[in-house]
């Protein structure tokens, strides 16, 4: 038998070599899909994809009205959103030392972060949906606004709370009120990591399916904000369910779009955050 | 520096160290020699190397990319910095203690048996044996005999220190090496480590960094100052202390700078 | 009057202060309010079927829009046991990515590698559906699937679990993409706490000339292991409430099946695929009811998690 010191050495060596492998196999599942996606995708990436609408089942098209939408009802959604999730974050890191206001929200929103979006889905469905009687781009937008808000919340309060007190201190010493310090100052400050949140946010929701479903739905036209919206990720979910191959073609010309979309607006969120940081 | 003392039993010989951050030298052409079941002081004023020829010792310098050290420590004749030296088995030879108390997430008892499972296989008796002895000799066994199996993370910063020398005499080094150890301690504790690290100089051969003159002056037998990356001086410490040779230690000792 | 013109501006600034706080404070509200109006309409809609079926409910395996017959337990058990499958697979792999990026990967690799592991948690889940449904499950039941029948399916406890018709879609397939889309959260945090441990605690444990397994199994991970748990959680979290992916591969049928290869169902992937199509007070009622257990467990999940993860921030730096 092995001494205990080689013992040691060959579980370490063991263990060592097992990490390396699982390393390997999260970065084979990346590659295997991308991969899947772009030889699925480029060939059926034609120009008419950007020109067409989306097409009855059997013949060819595009799916400009579905990107249309899918670009609206991000961009009001991000939007809505935004504003709203910067103000909560402001207070959680400006106001939020007393009381119980804060910890409590910090908490909710923390847990809202991860909760599941199809449930959001619903809930719209629930208070928007059922009451104007139709499916409708402006539910879509206002559930995927709900989900920003927690992302675009979480980056604000990491943010304010890198900048440094003596800038604040320093504002205040000037007879600065406290929302011109903050306004003016501190969220100048953290500025371009907060536009990294909203970058996130973006990415986050631009793939959402299942909150759409139950609010947007689709259209096989372009529509305004009061019907039926089409858009990207439910068009690929039904053209990709569906037997028919023109549509399957274009659900995957639609993937790659979404996927080069959320991943390029992923690495630009992380080379900004990098750039601000740097700075400092 | 030369020639004028005489070092009765080596233990440690450093010949020609150098020591690189990435391109920055940071210990320059080191020559020194630590006598055996001593205590052997560096000091100086921070960033001039008395951390880093320490940690030259036990090669802690390893994990870390972009350092790298030339030269030859000599234990007992055999080169330290050799690439061929087994590390694990080198640094069961050094133990070292840090700034901090560093106990580990674990009860008090295994604390000190993590570090004798590493190189030998005990019965349970003999380990009961091997953890009273380890505590005692570190002066610690009166304080926890009834919480062994608690946290180490529960007691006094005094207390974990001294349980972390314990933790690193467990494994019977020949050498140990401390890293400004009551730099993070009240005046009690310190005091308690320091007549404690008089004891283990029956035992071990010691180098302690400190920032602190006068306790070089009240633990070690030996001084080395050190300063910008060289060693300025080295000798008995009475001598260092009372009768410099050299300009810049006695200004520093004086308190002119530093 | 200079004095006077002073003072009317001070009182302005003042005003504009409490005005300014009190609109962050009311958007901090909204959070509040936003997560209270989701319990309660969801609760709201779902009082037909509650009434309907009482806690019945739950464990009641019926789901028969014909009859208006209506139970949870099928849905529920697929999505227990397809997210338990996939932590099962996800916590091992993504232990081993955080020890290679925190102390095996060469400085240069590290950050090309975490935003890879990155990139993966970003990819869309309709992305992972299509390419599990077009891609992996015709493989997975050609290739893989045959091989689990001939070889663990003839085993005498696991035997049951394995054996069935290699369809590819189920269960199974359901869970491993499940878990390939949990590995880059648990992986991430993992990272992230391992990066908390103190340079000096690793040190010591180096210092007595421990080999870097040891010092992650002995030192980093009991140190961190409320963050590792909290880690876990999330990813439970996810696996739970994750929609897409899985109603593209699970198979969406109503049986409770001994075989993890025959297909199945989880709550989300119901919702997915009856909510827009539900006709009849209670058939929606029911669905939105399997909407309110699910948003009460993943709550439940979740909270957890956050405690986890807030008990090691503040235990940062008191030693353990």
């Amino acid at each position: 038998m092995f001494d205990l010191y080689t013992r040691r050495r060959i579980i370490n060596l063991a263990s060592l070599s097992i990490s390396v492998l699982t390393m390997a196999f999260g970065l084979f599942w990346l590659g295997w899909i991308l991969w899947t996606l772009l030889a699925n995708g480029l060939p059926h990436l034609h120009l008419s994809v950007f020109s067409q609408t989306t097409p009855p089942p059997g013949s060819t098209g595009g799916l400009i009205n579905a990107i249309f939408g899918s670009v609206m009802m991000t961009g009001l959604g991000v939007l809505i959103g935004t504003p709203i999730g910067i103000l909560a974050g402001t207070y959680l890191a400006e106001f939020g030392q007393r009381g119980w206001l804060a910890p409590l929200t910090r908490f909710i929103n923390d847990v809202l972060l991860s909760a599941p979006s199809i449930v959001i889905g619903m809930f719209v469905y629930e208070v928007y949906v059922v009451k104007v009687g139709h499916f409708a781009g402006w539910g879509g937008t206002l559930a995927l606004a709900i989900i920003v808000i927690p992302v675009v919340i979480r980056t604000t309060e990491n943010m304010l709370r890198l900048v440094p007190n003596s800038l604040r201190e320093a504002a205040a010493a000037l007879g600065a009120p406290q929302w011109k310090i903050i306004n003016f100052v501190t969220l100048r400050a953290a500025r371009a990591g907060i536009l990294t949140g909203v970058l996130l946010a973006v990415a986050r929701v631009s793939g959402e399916t299942a909150p759409l479903l139950f609010t947007a739905l689709n259209n096989q036209f372009y529509s305004n904000m009061n019907q039926p919206m089409a858009n990207l990720p439910v068009v690929i979910f039904q053209f990709a369910m569906s037997p028919y191959d023109d549509w399957q073609n274009l659900a995957w010309a639609g993937a790659l779009l979404i996927t080069a979309s959320v991943l390029t607006l992923n690495i630009l969120a992380r080379v900004l955050f990098r750039q601000q940081t740097t700075h400092h | 520096m030369h020639a004028e003392t005489v070092i009765p039993n080596p233990k440690l010989i450093v010949k020609d160290l150098n020591f690189y951050y990435g391109k920055d030298r940071a210990l320059k052409d080191i020559n020194l020699t630590i006598p055996e079941k001593m205590v052997t002081a560096f000091i100086g004023p921070s960033g001039c190397g008395k951390s880093t020829l320490l940690r030259a010792f036990n090669r802690m310098y390893q994990l870390y990319p972009k350092q790298s050290a030339t030269g030859e420590v000599l234990l007992d004749g055999q080169n330290l910095l050799d690439k061929k030296q087994d590390l694990n088995m080198l640094r069961a030879k050094i133990g070292m203690v840090f700034q901090k108390p560093t106990p580990f997430p674990m009860s008090i008892y295994d604390n000190i048996a993590f570090g004798v499972k590493l190189y030998e296989r005990l019965s349970r008796n003999e380990m009961d044996e091997r953890v009273e002895w380890t505590l005692k000799k570190a002066a610690l066994w009166n304080e926890v005999k009834d919480k062994l199996k608690q946290s180490g993370t529960g007691l006094s910063g005094g207390q974990q220190q001294r349980l972390c020398i314990a933790r690193a005499i467990a494994v019977k080094p020949q050498v140990l090496l401390l890293d400004e150890p009551t730099s993070a301690l009240d005046p009690i504790s310190t005091a308690n480590i320091e007549k404690l690290i008089d004891e283990l100089k029956q035992d071990f051969t010691i180098v302690i960094v400190t920032h602190n003159m006068q306790q070089a002056a009240r633990i070690s037998d030996f001084t080395a100052y050190m300063y910008l990356g060289e060693l300025i001086e080295f000798g008995d410490t009475s001598t260092v202390f009372t009768n410099p040779k050299r300009k810049e230690t006695e200004d520093y000792i004086t308190g002119r700078f530093g | 009057m200079p004095t006077f013109l002073q003072e009317a501006s001070h009182k302005r600034q003042a005003l504009l202060d409490v005005l300014f706080r009190n609109l962050t404070r009311l958007a901090a509200f909204g959070v509040l309010a936003l997560l209270v109006a989701i319990i309660g309409s969801l609760i709201v809609g779902s009082m037909p079927a509650i009434h309907a079926y009482g806690f019945g409910f739950i464990t009641s395996s019926q789901w028969n829009p014909v009859t208006d017959q209506f139970g949870a337990w099928i849905p529920i058990v697929g999505t227990l046991v397809t997210s338990g499958i996939a932590l099962l697979i996800a916590i091992p792999v993504s232990f081993g990515i955080a020890i290679f990026l925190t102390e095996l990967s060469p400085r240069w690799m590290r950050r090309p590698l975490g935003i890879a592991v990155e990139l993966l948690a970003g990819i869309p889940s309709i992305i992972y559906g299509m390419w599990g449904l077009f891609v992996f499950a015709p493989l997975f039941g050609d290739h893989v699937e045959p091989w689990l029948n001939d070889h663990i399916g003839t085993w005498p406890l696991l035997g049951p679990f394995f054996s069935g018709p290699p369809m590819g879609i189920g269960i199974l397939t359901a869970s491993i993409i499940l878990s390939i889309m949990v590995i880059p959260f648990i992986a991430s945090v993992m990272r992230d706490v391992f990066d908390v441990v103190p340079a000096m605690l690793k040190e010591s444990a180096y210092g007595l000339g421990a080999t870097t397994w040891e010092v992650m199994r002995n030192v980093v991970l009991p140190y961190t292991k409320i963050g590792v748990v909290g880690g876990i959680m999330l990813g439970l979290g996810r696996a739970l409430g994750e929609t897409m992916a899985v109603t593209f591969v699970i198979g969406n049928a109503h049986e409770l099946n001994q075989s993890l290869l025959m297909p199945g169902n989880s709550i989300s992937s119901a919702l997915a695929n009856e909510f827009t199509e539900a006709v009849g007070e209670l058939y929606t009622s029911s669905l939105i009811e399997l909407g309110l257990i699910l948003f009460f467990i993943t709550f439940v999940v979740l909270s957890l998690a956050r405690l986890m993860l807030y008990k090691l921030a503040q235990g940062e730096g008191r030693g353990a």
